[in-house]
């Protein structure tokens, strides 16, 4: 299967191989996805309570609920895992990281989970930091999380030096319900992912005019957090 | 989608975040449903120093609930919901004109005071505190359309769920 989107506009491409994708696996991605990660929560149980923030990228919503004292509005492109958050009494909405329906400048925070890396340039990438940071009033702060290219100690095998843009397939087994039908069935979807390499993400925020207050690694997984440069 | 999300929400289409017509979004054909959430006056007087109180005043003389007769109970899509015949229709404030105060007790939702009250203002005053949990966090528009005051562009609220993606021609 291709990675190269560049015989395909982005936008197309990312329709094709990340959106319609989780529209389909939506309950099942739903289904494995329920434990917050330990640096999100953290990230969120610090905030003063009434602050004010975004998930964008919210797929099921699960992070919207670990702070009853803030107030979060989530997004995703993907309807069905709206629907799921929305079953789960969050506010979330329907929306695409690079066209918010957010006012620049009036966030305390935000967070935008494993979502960055579905897009499929380096420039829709930084695009979206961007955003991210522009919804950002005076001391806010963006927990950005992405996928990391070194994972060694995980089944996937990738590492350093390795392909960046890689295709990841989501299995989905789902019962047969008829009757007289035995076993189950097996469907695979493939799904774009940028693998991003040690210091990457860092760039694109410094890149975009953003400051990295902490950054690290954590499970397979590159974290950032950031501010817009604080003015003189 | 809660009457406090949409004042956290404004025109997708970059071109008009400059322009103070794109918030607040404005409700159209709007259809309500109550939710009922656990009182946390906390959040309430938290959140409130955060909440675009102007706009807030704007949403809520815009949002235009259907007649409660005329709204046919839809246990199956409101499942979490009480039914809509359960909106609460909460009490108008005292010291506004009397023209005001009617209109607004049509429409089913308080009269908001000019500035937001304060926390102090908050605690002695529970009935406020109850109308604005009622009007923030537990009313919900689940069908209608949500218009951009500059660009006319208009989101479709879904089952309780606002959809900002824009057409191509927009983007």
């Amino acid at each position: 299967m291709s990675t190269n989107p560049g015989t395909q506009p982005a936008e197309s491409y990312e329709e094709q191989h990340v959106h319609e994708v989780y529209e389909q696996i939506a309950s099942h991605f739903s289904s494995t996805r329920y434990k917050p990660w330990p640096i999100v929560s953290s990230f969120l149980s610090s905030l003063p309570p009434g602050s004010i923030g975004l998930d964008v990228g919210c797929g099921n919503g699960k992070y919207l609920s670990v702070n009853r004292d803030i107030f979060i509005v989530g997004s995703d492109r993907s309807c069905n895992l709206v629907k799921i958050a929305h079953q789960n009494h969050a506010a979330a909405v329907v929306a695409d990281s690079l066209a918010l329906p957010h006012q620049n400048g009036r966030f305390d925070f935000v967070i935008s989970i494993a979502v960055v890396h579905h897009l499929s340039t380096r420039e829709r990438r930084r695009e979206a930091v961007r955003a991210l940071l522009g919804c950002l009033g005076e001391g806010g702060r963006a927990l950005v999380y992405v996928w990391a290219l070194e994972q060694k100690g995980s089944r996937r095998g990738w590492d350093e030096g390795g392909e960046q843009d890689v295709m990841v397939p989501w299995v989905m087994k789902s019962s047969k319900r008829d009757v007289g039908e035995a076993g189950e069935t097996e469907k695979t979807f493939q799904r774009f992912y940028h693998l991003y390499r040690k210091g990457e993400l860092e760039e694109d925020v410094v890149d975009v005019g953003g400051e990295v207050v902490e950054s690290g690694y954590e499970k397979d997984n590159w974290w950032a957090i950031c501010r817009r440069p604080v003015k003189e | 989608m809660k009457v406090l999300t949409l004042n956290f929400l404004t025109c997708a289409v970059k071109a008009c975040k400059s322009s103070s017509a794109s918030f607040p979004l404005h409700p159209k054909d709007c259809e309500l449903v109550s939710d009922t959430i656990e009182a946390n006056p906390a959040l309430i007087y938290n959140v409130l120093p955060r909440v675009d109180w102007a706009a807030l005043i704007t949403t809520a003389s815009e949002v235009n609930p259907l007649p409660l007769s005329s709204v046919s109970p839809s246990p199956s899509s409101h499942l979490p919901f009480p039914p809509p015949n359960q909106i609460q229709v909460p009490h108008k404030r005292m010291e506004t004109d009397k023209t005001n105060k009617e209109s607004r007790e049509q429409l089913g939702f308080p009269t908001l005071p000019a500035q937001p009250p304060t926390k102090e203002e908050l605690e002695a005053d529970e009935k406020m505190m109850g109308e604005l949990h009622t009007l923030l966090l537990e009313t919900q528009i689940s069908e209608g359309m949500l218009r951009c005051g500059n660009c006319g562009h208009e989101y479709r609220v879904k089952e309780g769920i606002a959809n900002f993606l824009l057409p191509n021609h927009l983007v």
